[in-house]
């Protein structure tokens, strides 16, 4: 079983957040170039699960998010964990807005 | 055997009982429910306190700078600390500070340098990593993972499963087999810098536990200098074994503060929520659950209790710490489970921690042994060193 998440981008629009189920769960957000601007998860404080945390990327980056992909997981913590460990893994850093996060999580050398 | 706490083991868990209450159960309220860490303000805000109380580094033995608490002691306080929505595996989220890893207390001077004293300051972190993906319960014979000499160096090759925190650590123990004896007088212990080329965190292993997993590890041809043998060659799994058995009390102790705090719970609720007509504590049914954990609850401290004072006194005490080991983490689970069933749909939400405490407690009927092997001690222990 693979670890990335690598299912296909979906536009980030109100129209298709809304469309999502309230479940937990983890996301990318990305721009058109499909730039990681965000690793992210949806927790049990989020009202409504994917589309309150998906909401909050959208108001955070404005028009320059444009795509996301996710994955429905109970698991949302260490899955998150895996997916931050992964992004520095292939790109040396976390996004900005993240950065304090590399400090908490670990490290990683996946098999690819 | 005289369960009566002494006026200080009073005081230090009333102590810690204050502690979990005012400091940390509050904190819990606003963060995530499957959260495995506090802000970093709070946790520095929090450490200095139980510093000042006296208890940082728990597990610490008095001649490194520790508090020098007795096994009874220190039990209470594991029922204690684990009173907590994250208590289970991440006690006071780690305030308390940790002992690194007990092994290495019998580490030559030079490792002791190097590994030891910067964990006790904080400075290093280390993980343990013995269970392989041939099998846990029976470490000795399911080590695969080759050790092989190469003048002064060893090359280790194999995979570890299931080990915690070893994304996180700087230095790992690993247990490998370098001699042809199949089972425990083949295996020897390594101290690994995690920097070393050849050691890798393969993936994050997702388990019921949603924080604190585990890792899946793979050494290849990774060159370890051979100062670094903890103890003798092949003569690692006594190391082993030892932490397996010291680490039963404190484990069955901390199965117990989360089903005490569920039991509170279902009291509560059970005396305010009414169906029918009257309230759930007037049905027998629901009586009848109550008095279930408390019998679960109290067998359970006892048992914890007795294999502690058994440690203290200086007597074998193998039989009843395995005995604690599963009558706690089986009494725990039963717990939970039967105030969730009180509780009825919110009980399965996260809005309440026993969701949470049901998820993690099945691990622990697993983990560090799992009851069937605790059977298996104890009835080596009854029946005489002669039936293996």
């Amino acid at each position: 079983m693979g670890i990335r998440l690598d299912k296909p981008w979906e536009p980030l629009t109100a129209e298709t957040v809304d469309a999502l189920p309230a479940q937990l769960g983890v996301f990318h957000v990305a721009d058109p170039e499909g730039t990681v601007l965000t690793v992210g998860y949806a927790g049990a404080l989020d009202l409504f699960g994917m589309r309150t945390a998906l909401q909050r990327e959208i108001d955070r980056h404005g028009g320059a998010a444009t795509q996301f992909r996710y994955e429905f997981t109970s698991n949302y913590r260490s899955r998150w964990d895996e997916l931050l460990m992964l992004h520095i893994h292939d790109h040396g850093e976390l996004p900005a807005h993240q950065a304090d996060e590399a400090a908490r999580v670990g490290r990683l050398s996946p098999q690819d | 055997m005289d369960f009566t706490l002494s006026d200080e083991q009073q005081m230090i868990v009333d102590t810690t009982r204050r502690f979990v209450e005012n400091e940390i159960a509050p904190l819990e309220l606003e963060l995530d429910p499957d959260a495995g860490a506090l802000a970093p303000a709070d946790f520095e805000r929090l450490v200095a306190m139980t510093k000042d109380m006296g208890f940082y580094g728990l597990d610490i033995p008095e001649a490194y700078g520790g508090p020098g608490l007795d096994t009874t002691t220190r039990a209470l306080m594991a029922i204690e600390m684990s009173k907590h929505r994250a208590g289970l595996y991440n006690p006071c989220y780690g305030t308390f500070g940790g002992a690194g890893l007990a092994q290495l207390y019998e580490a030559t001077d030079a490792q002791k340098e190097r590994w030891l004293y910067p964990t006790l300051r904080g400075e290093k972190k280390g993980c343990f990593a013995l269970t392989e993906p041939s099998g846990g319960s029976d470490p000795a014979r399911a080590i695969q993972t080759k050790g092989m000499q190469d003048g002064a160096e060893w090359v280790l090759n194999g995979s570890k499963l299931y080990i915690s925190g070893a994304d996180k650590a700087d230095y790992a123990l690993v247990f490998a087999r370098t001699s042809d004896d199949p089972g425990r007088n083949g295996v020897t212990a390594f101290i690994v810098d995690t920097d070393t080329p050849g050691f890798h965190v393969r993936r994050v292993v997702h388990t019921l536990r949603a924080t604190h997993y585990a890792t899946e590890l793979q050494f290849e041809d990774m060159r370890v200098p051979e100062e670094n043998i903890l103890g003798e060659v092949n003569g690692g799994f006594a190391i082993a074994n030892d932490r397996l058995s010291r680490q039963r009390i404190p484990y069955a102790a901390g199965c117990i503060g989360p089903a005490i705090k569920a039991q509170e719970m279902a009291i509560e609720w059970a005396k305010s929520r009414t169906t029918f007509d009257s309230l759930l504590a007037e049905k027998q049914a629901i009586q009848w659950m109550l008095v279930d954990n408390e019998i679960d609850i109290r067998h359970a401290r006892y048992c914890i209790l007795e294999a502690a004072q058994k440690a203290d006194s200086g007597e074998r005490f193998r039989t009843e710490a395995a005995m604690a080991k599963l009558v706690a983490s089986e009494a725990a689970g039963r717990v939970v489970d039967r105030c969730i069933q009180i509780h009825g749909g919110v009980g399965v939400t996260k809005d309440l921690p026993l969701e949470r405490w049901y998820r993690e407690l099945r691990i622990r009927r697993v983990g560090e042994g799992p009851s069937e092997v605790q059977k298996l001690i104890m009835a080596r222990d009854i029946l005489g060193g002669s039936f293996k």
